[in-house]
């Protein structure tokens, strides 16, 4: 779940980090009132898509009235796709110069690792690798201070700087393990005087850790439709084509929409029934396939933990309550197939 | 011979009571798995399909002597279940379920490196060793002894093409599941260094995927190895940015994607699948050339 600016922020702010001074405008009068608090402020359109600038989704303001103006601008606008519903009204900073940081979970190593930049401000895929340090971080030791003074030497950064930017990736650390994020970013991290300062902030967690995370408000991505079936637990992703796909496992399922393409049909989805989904969510799975008016439907199991019968019971239970009213062509194989393909039979269905 | 598991493997399925937990103990048993205790906290002195339950890993290994856990107790619970059964001096754990946080992943990892644990998984269907014994949930009826390894992502496309492969009359040796998860234990190069190494391995069948670079170290390693291996890969048509089921199988930032494993693997001197039933035709020609790695 990646988190707004605004949210991240909060989270960087309870745990010692240095962000700047503001708050999240619904409205272009509270905009203007946070704006008289503050004085020359940045707003920003929170939305979850990167490169919000380039976008235009980011303006400055020197007075009240100015910020008032600017926060009407920008709300209601589309970003990369994204509605913007909320601005985020904060202190204008001055910036000398623009670090990067970032603590993420290298795969092939199994391991947090660390990320920094002396070339903040961009996008870090961008930076020349020369230009990036990476520091793996063993999880049973965790991050101690004398990690964020070696990236802060390997910056090249001295003195107070240092200092902060080694307490800054400390903290950083402690919110990537306490809120089990799968990153956690700062770009840029502004050097400003004497200070260090969050200008940006980016915290996705781990959805699979959600549940221990019950203080973190629900940020949902995705289609309605494709929240609908998240809420049923299964995976799924929409195309564009008309064929309406559903197996089981997520290699087959995507082995399925290669094949189908390979041979010039047109996946109309990705819905991985996923291991033992039981009678009931497999027939809302059919059911929500068929809300898009597909052309075709194939369904394709091998059933190891998932049993060919309940598909089967599945299948019949939408054709008797609903009807299925396009071709249908189900391959069954695996656990309890012969179970499966009676069932089938008994409806007058085959596989 | 076999990898990692084989007939005398003594195996304790933690979460044993539980529908999966008793359901795959049974279809294990019926297998010839010598499954030999469970353990399900609170559920001391119950039997499940024969087998006696305690309430602790250390009761079990103790009366038992395991040498290997299967764990299905619920995602949050699972790095205490692993953590359990390393301290208790298991060296083999199978992780069936899915949806197991990053952060535990990582920390179960780091235990097992340190104590030299093999794990695998989690979100796998385990590994099996046909004939001899299976730690998982895939079916029992699929494979048959012989000399293909396999190594795969994902579950049911290794069921589908280790199918393939028992239709053609290419038994295996046996057939692992690293698991779909970002963070898994065994990973394709590990797999293919104790195949290298197992003498009735012949040839190696890697089912891959998009998403991580794992085929891409994978392919470095196979440059250097006496056998062959033949890939087949799922994600061709998948756009980048969204996540194909498993945690791994994502295009991220442009990386992990179908051609550059192809590329990889191919300049690896591996052979690539076109479609899934491909896999058993060129397995059968390398027999037919007498199992020779090419260049």
């Amino acid at each position: 779940m990646k988190l707004y600016e605004y949210l991240a922020k909060d989270v960087f702010a309870r745990n010692g980090l240095p962000v700047p001074k503001g708050r999240v405008a619904r409205t272009p009068e509270e905009a203007e009132a946070i704006a008289r608090e503050i004085g020359e402020v940045a707003i920003k359109s929170q939305v979850l898509a990167g490169a919000r600038g380039k976008a235009g989704g980011i303006a400055f303001a020197a007075t009240p009235v100015e910020a008032r103006e600017a926060a009407a601008r920008l709300l209601g606008t589309e970003i990369r796709g994204f509605r913007v519903e909320q601005v985020l009204v904060e202190e204008k900073l001055k910036i000398e110069r623009e670090l990067y940081l970032g603590i993420t979970v290298d795969k092939a190593a199994k391991e947090p690792l660390v990320i920094a930049s002396n070339q903040g401000g961009m996008n870090i895929e961008d930076v020349p690798e020369r230009q990036i340090i990476k520091r793996r971080i063993d999880i049973r030791l965790g991050l101690y201070p004398y990690v964020g003074r070696e990236v802060a030497r390997r910056l090249e950064l001295a003195g107070e700087i240092a200092r902060q930017v080694a307490d800054t990736l400390t903290r950083l650390y402690r919110v990537f393990r306490n809120y089990d994020a799968e990153l956690v970013e700062i770009n840029p991290l502004v050097i400003s005087g004497e200070r260090v300062i969050a200008a940006d902030a980016r915290l996705n967690v781990d959805d699979d850790a959600l549940y221990r995370h019950r203080d973190l408000p629900l940020v949902e991505e995705g289609t309605e439709l494709e929240k609908k079936i998240k809420a049923l637990g299964l995976a799924y992703v929409e195309l564009e084509g008309d064929i309406a796909v559903m197996a089981n496992g997520a290699g087959i399922t995507m082995a399925t929409l290669d094949v189908l393409q390979r041979y010039g049909g047109r996946p109309a989805n990705f819905l991985d029934a996923g291991g033992g989904a039981g009678v009931e969510p497999t027939a809302q799975a059919i059911e929500v396939l068929l809300m898009k008016k597909p052309k075709a439907m194939l369904i394709n199991i091998f059933g190891g933990i998932t049993r060919c019968d309940d598909v089967a019971r599945a299948v019949v239970q939408v054709k008797t309550m609903r009807g299925i009213p396009v071709p249908l062509v189900i391959r069954l194989v695996g656990t309890n197939e012969v179970e499966g393909l009676e069932i089938l039979r008994e409806n007058g269905l085959a596989a | 011979m076999a990898i990692v598991i084989d007939e005398k493997t003594k195996v304790v399925v933690q979460g044993i009571t539980g529908n999966q937990g008793s359901f795959h103990t049974r279809q294990m048993l019926e297998y010839g798995t010598r499954v030999v205790a469970g353990v399900s906290p609170g559920k001391a002195g119950q039997v499940v399909h024969g087998v006696p339950v305690y309430d602790t890993v250390s009761e079990a290994a103790a009366k038992h002597g395991v040498n290997a856990s299967i764990i299905f107790v619920p995602a949050p619970f699972v790095k205490d279940a692993a953590f359990e059964a390393m301290d208790n001096g298991i060296k083999v754990l199978v992780l069936i379920p899915e949806h197991i946080p990053v952060h535990d992943a990582m920390e179960i990892m780091a235990q097992a490196r340190e104590r030299n644990v093999t794990v695998i998984g989690p979100n796998t269907f385990g590994i099996i060793s046909p004939g001899k014994s299976k730690m998982g949930i895939m079916p029992n009826t699929n494979y048959v002894p012989g000399p293909v390894g396999i190594a795969a992502r994902s579950g049911t496309l290794s069921y589908e093409v280790a199918a393939g492969l028992t239709v053609a009359g290419l038994g295996q040796s046996t057939v692992i599941g690293l698991g779909g998860d970002r963070v898994v234990g065994l990973t394709f190069m590990d797999v293919l260094k104790r195949f290298e190494q197992d003498p009735d391995t012949k040839a190696i069948v890697l089912v891959g995927e998009i998403g991580g670079t794992a085929e891409e170290e994978a392919a470095e390693y196979i440059k250097g190895m006496s056998k062959p291996v033949v890939a087949y890969l799922a994600g061709k048509s998948a756009p980048p940015g969204k996540r194909m089921g498993h945690a791994g199988a994502i295009i991220e930032r442009g990386k992990g994607t179908f051609e550059s494993k192809v590329t990889a693997l191919k300049a690896g001197g591996a052979a690539v699948a076109e479609v899934p039933w491909e896999v058993a035709q060129l397995v059968k020609q390398l027999e037919d050339k007498g199992w020779k790695a090419e260049g």
